[in-house]
């Protein structure tokens, strides 16, 4: 069976570590907060100039000069700071994020990423992705293995506008758990019941297949 | 003498100066932050073919949408411009010019041009459409993009509170882009929520200090809140 949404977060949330600063994009991404394992400490970086960020606020203490990255109202946890979109992307830029996870439309084999414009039919601007995925060593690309017709999302080369070059390094989809090096995806684990057939057949780029492919545990 | 008292009295005092084609800065992320009262008087006094810096555009029936559908804004330098509907129809048909800019290039362009800086190399956008007919350059093995810095001819900016003498503190994450635009305006116009006497803020906890600020006059906000979101309530059996 495919990842769930949830599946999905639950997978990247067993890559946090004690003491990690994560920046969470907009989606699935998001979903990750949710799975924090209780016996670690982590702390979620908003790149609109939130470190610390915490749960959805309640009625009553709702307060519109406090939101997330995607405008959601949110709240602050002990220990959190506030600061400038400069500093904030001076943290991202500066490498200082332990773990950046989003989404994207496409990714290839040589680890670059598009996910920000789909020419004619959808420019809304890259926000902070580009920043990120810059700047960050330590990036999870969640995405769909393929598209709803069965066509692959893992290319040899990128065909949309790309929002960063050579920058991948982990792809988390539906079906499976890959690592980009040496110009090809490397198939790590695979989701509980999908087979590796099914994974080689949507994937267009270079994959390699180890002797052993784990089910992925939740 | 006025002295270093920069407290106006009407929104018109405030934006005095401001004319045809000139390249306004406005601070807020979506529409946290943003200097409400300021942006309606650009709508008020009909100023047109302006060149707006902010990092979205607001929605369509408020902040710098309010700009776009009087057709007040010719070129708009933003990072993501995902909620106006209104600004997505004036871009695909060409009627607006846009400069996409990733958001923390748009940040640093602000805090560069603010601190003298004309331009600066980021990796931001390396092998990507925004590096094109860009100067690029490697630097230890890494490639890099030359990105000049911004600057304007009049910045708005909304901030928590400010002294008379426009030393400014921000709240929560309605600081975002407001205190590097402070820095970066030819005439830089202060919308704050609290104006206070010089010596109520502690000079440890003022973000931006007076030296960057031209004019402050006394806000009044609605504080639109653009994804109301709370928790579930708990159940009390």
């Amino acid at each position: 069976m495919a990842l769930s949404r949830e599946q999905l977060a639950q997978r990247v949330a067993q890559e946090l570590k004690d003491g990690f600063y994560v920046n969470l994009g907009i989606g699935i991404p998001t979903l990750v907060a949710n799975y924090i394992p209780q016996d670690i400490e982590v702390m979620l970086q908003s790149e609109n100039g939130l470190l610390g960020m915490g749960e959805f606020p309640t009625e009553e203490t709702i307060d519109a000069d406090l939101i997330n990255a995607g405008k959601q109202t949110v709240t602050a946890v002990d220990g959190a700071s506030f600061f400038s979109s400069a500093e904030s992307f001076a943290m991202i830029r500066g490498g200082h994020v332990d773990l950046t996870v989003l989404g994207a439309f496409e990714v290839d084999e040589q680890g670059s990423i598009a996910s920000w414009m789909i020419p004619g039919k959808l420019i809304k601007g890259m926000g902070g992705a580009m920043d990120l995925v810059a700047g960050a060593d330590n990036i999870i690309v969640t995405m769909m293995h393929a598209d709803k017709k069965g066509n692959s999302k893992l290319l040899p080369k990128c065909e949309l506008p790309l929002t960063g070059f050579g920058c991948i390094k982990r792809v988390l989809t539906d079906l499976a758990f890959m690592a980009i090096k040496d110009g090809a995806f490397h198939l790590l684990e695979r989701a509980p019941g999908v087979s590796v057939e099914e994974i080689v057949a949507k994937t267009a780029g270079k994959l390699i297949i180890p002797v052993e492919v784990p089910e992925m545990r939740f | 003498m006025a002295g270093l008292n920069k407290v106006v009295g009407s929104y018109e005092e405030a934006l005095k100066g401001l004319s045809n084609d000139m390249t306004v800065m406005v601070g807020g992320f979506g529409l946290c932050g943003i200097p409400e009262g300021l942006i309606a008087q650009m709508v008020k006094s009909g100023v047109t073919g302006l060149t707006a810096i902010s990092n979205n555009a607001g929605v369509d029936d408020f902040g710098l949408g309010l700009l776009l559908k009087t057709r007040q804004i010719d070129t708009m330098i933003a990072s993501y411009v995902g909620e106006n509907a209104t600004f997505e129809q004036q871009m695909l048909s060409g009627q607006l010019k846009v400069i996409l800019t990733p958001q923390g290039t748009l940040a640093e362009k602000i805090r560069a041009g603010g601190a003298g800086i004309p331009a600066f190399f980021t990796a931001t956008g390396y092998g990507t459409p925004i590096a094109e007919g860009k100067e690029t350059r490697e630097i230890d093995g890494r490639h890099y993009v030359l990105e000049p810095s911004l600057t304007a001819d009049f910045a708005l900016v909304r901030a928590w509170k400010a002294d008379t003498m426009g030393n400014l503190v921000f709240r929560k994450t309605a600081a975002n882009f407001n205190p590097m635009m402070a820095t970066a305006g030819k005439i830089t116009v202060v919308e704050a929520e609290h104006i206070v006497e010089p010596g109520e803020l502690d000079p440890d906890h003022i973000h931006t200090p007076g030296i960057y600020v031209n004019r402050v006059i006394q806000g009044k906000f609605e504080k639109r809140i653009e994804q109301r979101t709370v928790k579930a309530a708990p159940v009390i059996l």
